[in-house]
């Protein structure tokens, strides 16, 4: 199958390894991966801030680099941004007056896949260990984001994936489907409630015991990641991806780090 | 007045009264996050209701097609709201009830001040009512020298405590018993000193209160959760009992109900007399739902009117993509499962309406540019639980974010200076309408990691960015993007799959 990877910009500018090891992860089932070049970002921002006008060119763009290709299916490590594509674009698209645009949105949001949408529902991936070699001997806990939970329905895809890493322990997170936060611009425009709702998050992910907390969307990690780093935290955040990716032979770390070979280290 | 103004449509009217937070959400929100004990008592009360919420809507198979079925009739509601407001007064009128049409908070007060004055009474029990503390009636009608007395517990508490409600089911959620204990002893007449926090005694002093006024007023207040225009039906769901006293023992019962509670048909009820209970009070049928249809002569009471509301309705019927905010039927669910909720209160929220429903809400009622309610549909991370939770299938987190395209493009017609979200959001863009624009930027990312410095953390930055690092780092960039590394050294796949081998 051909595979077009939409990063998002995120993991393109801040988490490259997330997109690595999505690419690592299709590669090693045998598949085709591709990168539209002109790609940049799905708009959400923008459109979550109220900022439509601006949010138009950014979903344009995203709508044009997946057009401009041809490939079997997109996937995204993002349910949050793969919600956007889905969802948000073809709305924008009609509040802004653009029924072309509209159409054209839905007919790159239907062939685009979160990460274990893709795996899960079209590519068969059951058993992370068996089908993809996957290794991670450490214990690790996971908080399912609300965008993947609720806009895709993702249920428990990520988390059984997880599950079937071999040499993994997962720990169940206390109040699990609680949002962790974040919210895009809330966590700057109400940074006081943002920051309560994230002490709450990083207090039941302590109390697992878990060396890090794992999830599908490299933002929601980011800002779970960044409040355990303020409080000195020895728990780290890691994309599910990374800890699919991990082989025996290719160990990732708990801090994302990948060893190739004997102790090189990239 | 009477009789409905069949002329050319104007220009929608926004509601007045209690629908407004008169300072910005983040400072509201601030101040009530300082309160650790609502915040307990709120999180306890909260985390309760959504448990049983969840057990009762799980004993049901058909739960999802209930709430399609409800939003359905919902949307046909309020695509045919003419034709049934009349429907439903030609059968109201035809059974002996008398009703009124207000536009606003104002025009409401005084139709029910006035009724009131011509009974030649100074005091009123009321029912427990979310459209009464929209139009602020209480207040206007304490102006006027009539006392209206809160007949529901919890509104009660309320009332007596001086306070405002901070929950549209469970108005004193923000209380705990030894709380509301110390509010009857000091503020209800010949109670018990020694009452203690009890629950059940504190029941019983409310009852021996209460009974009093029911069996002396002349006129009651009441609100209405459904109107029914295929009769002219009136109803009103409640768990105590004190609605019903309210409803039939005073002999003038003035209702007060927002237009968009109808639904065409008793039929209806079948869907809404399931998701209601259950989204509310997680109960699988309320103890007590009063039904009433006009003038029983000799049975109950002989003055029946109605005042319909619009204060806003219409304008917020007006807006494509904010008018299913009108399905709410008051259940509350959406913020007993809001994590903004839970930590601020209702008290932030300012209007009547607190929790995500509020947030849309207040603000499509009053028009976005009202005072500080531009800054309630910010008030979420959008998490969507209140979608998922809402019986009538309301997608609130959608009207968010459009009420912020709204806020948005109503302060590009002020044209102000930009602020720094404005130029924020313009850089980006620059920088996300194209791959190359992006790349160029991502040039500088290992000069994002030289700032990160020796921790490899950015720990501080300034502006509006200062809210993150408030509470959370930044880890340091990468040396190098995905884009770069993939254009520079990935290798072909099947390269890689024999090297693997």
């Amino acid at each position: 199958m051909k595979i077009a990877l939409f990063a998002t910009c995120i993991v393109d500018a801040m988490y490259p390894q997330t997109a690595r090891a999505t690419v690592k992860i299709l590669e090693r089932l045998g598949h085709e991966v591709i990168f539209p070049s002109g790609q940049a970002c799905c708009g959400q921002m923008h459109i979550n801030s109220g900022y439509m006008d601006e949010a138009l060119p950014v979903v344009a763009n995203h709508v044009q680099a997946f057009e401009a290709e041809t490939y079997d299916v997109a996937v995204a490590p993002s349910g949050s941004c793969v919600a956007s594509v889905k969802h948000q674009h073809p709305v924008l698209a009609e509040r802004c007056g653009d029924a072309a645009l509209k159409a054209r949105a839905e007919a790159v949001g239907a062939k685009t896949y979160e990460l274990s949408q893709l795996l899960v529902d079209v590519l068969g991936v059951t058993n992370a260990g068996e089908q993809l070699g996957s290794h991670f001997p450490h214990k690790v806990t996971y908080h399912p984001s609300c965008h993947g939970m609720r806009s895709l329905n993702l249920g428990d895809r990520q988390l059984d994936l997880l599950k079937s890493v071999g040499g993994i322990e997962v720990a169940d997170l206390p109040e699990a489907d609680q949002c962790c936060g974040f919210g895009g611009t809330f966590s700057m425009k109400n940074a006081d409630v943002s920051s309560a709702m994230l002490e709450d998050k990083a207090k039941n992910i302590e109390s697992t015991g878990a060396s890090l907390c794992s999830g599908g969307d490299a933002s929601c990690l980011m800002h779970i990641g960044g409040g355990l780093s303020r409080t000195k935290s020895s728990t780290t955040t890691l994309h599910f991806a990374e800890i699919l990716a991990s082989t025996m032979a290719e160990p990732v770390s708990v801090t994302g780090e990948v060893f190739v070979g004997k102790g090189g280290k990239r | 007045m009477s009789g409905v103004f069949m002329g050319m449509p104007s220009l929608p009217v926004f509601g007045d009264g209690n629908l407004h937070i008169d300072e910005p959400f983040p400072a509201a929100a601030h101040r009530e996050l300082g309160n650790t004990q609502m915040r307990a008592n709120l999180r306890h009360a909260t985390h309760t209701i959504r448990d049983k919420r969840l057990k009762v809507v799980g004993e049901l198979p058909d739960w999802e097609e209930l709430r399609d079925a409800g939003a359905a009739t919902k949307n046909q509601v309020m695509a045919n709201l003419p034709a049934l407001l009349e429907e439903f007064e030609k059968n109201f009128t035809a059974r002996g009830g008398i009703i009124h049409w207000a536009r606003d908070a104002d025009e409401a007060n005084r139709i029910v001040s006035d009724l009131i004055k011509e009974q030649e009474t100074t005091e009123v029990v009321k029912v427990k009512s979310m459209a009464t503390q929209e139009i602020g009636l209480n207040e206007y009608l304490e102006e006027q020298g009539i006392s209206a007395f809160e007949t529901d517990l919890a509104e009660l508490i309320v009332q007596l405590g001086h306070d405002k409600p901070s929950h549209i089911l469970v108005p004193a959620i923000h209380k705990n018993r030894t709380e509301v204990r110390d509010i009857f002893l000091a503020e209800m007449p010949n109670v018990d000193p020694n009452l203690t926090d009890e629950p059940r005694l504190l029941a019983m002093a409310a009852r021996e209160h209460l009974r009093r006024k029911f069996l002396s007023a002349k006129v009651a207040v009441s609100g209405a959760n459904f109107a029914l225009a295929d009769s002219g039906t009136l109803a009103v769901v409640e768990s105590e009992g004190n609605g019903r006293m309210c409803l039939t023992l005073p002999e003038t019962l003035i209702t007060v109900m927002g237009i968009e509670k109808l639904l065409p048909a008793k039929e209806d009820l079948e869907v809404f007399m399931q998701l209601l209970p259950r989204s509310s009070t997680g109960e699988r049928m309320n103890p007590y739902t009063s039904l009433w249809t006009g003038v029983t002569e000799g049975d109950g009471p002989q003055n029946v009117h109605l005042v319909m509301l619009d204060n806003g309705r219409t304008a917020a019927l007006a807006d494509k993509y904010g008018r299913t905010a009108l399905n709410c039927i008051r259940c509350s669910a959406c913020m007993n499962v809001c994590p903004v909720y839970e930590r601020t209160g209702g008290h932030a929220y300012g209007s009547t309406y607190p929790g995500p429903i509020g947030a849309i809400l207040s603000p499509l009622l009053t028009g976005i540019k009202s005072e500080e309610n531009s800054s309630l549909p910010y008030a979420s991370s959008l998490c969507g639980a209140c979608y998922d939770a809402c019986p009538v299938k309301i997608n609130i987190p959608e009207i968010l974010v459009h009420l912020r395209g709204e806020d948005v493009d109503s302060r590009r017609e002020t044209k102000k200076l930009p602020s720094q979200m404005d130029l924020m959001m313009k850089g980006a863009q620059w920088a996300f309408s194209s791959g190359k624009n992006l790349g160029l930027l991502e040039k500088g990312l290992p000069l994002g990691k030289l700032a990160a410095g020796r921790e490899k953390k950015i720990k501080r930055l300034p502006g509006i960015a200062a809210g993150w690092t408030q509470s959370r780092d930044i880890p340091a960039p990468p040396a190098q993007s995905f884009r770069d590394w993939w254009k520079k050294d990935h290798q072909p796949a099947a390269a890689t799959t024999e090297q693997e081998k």
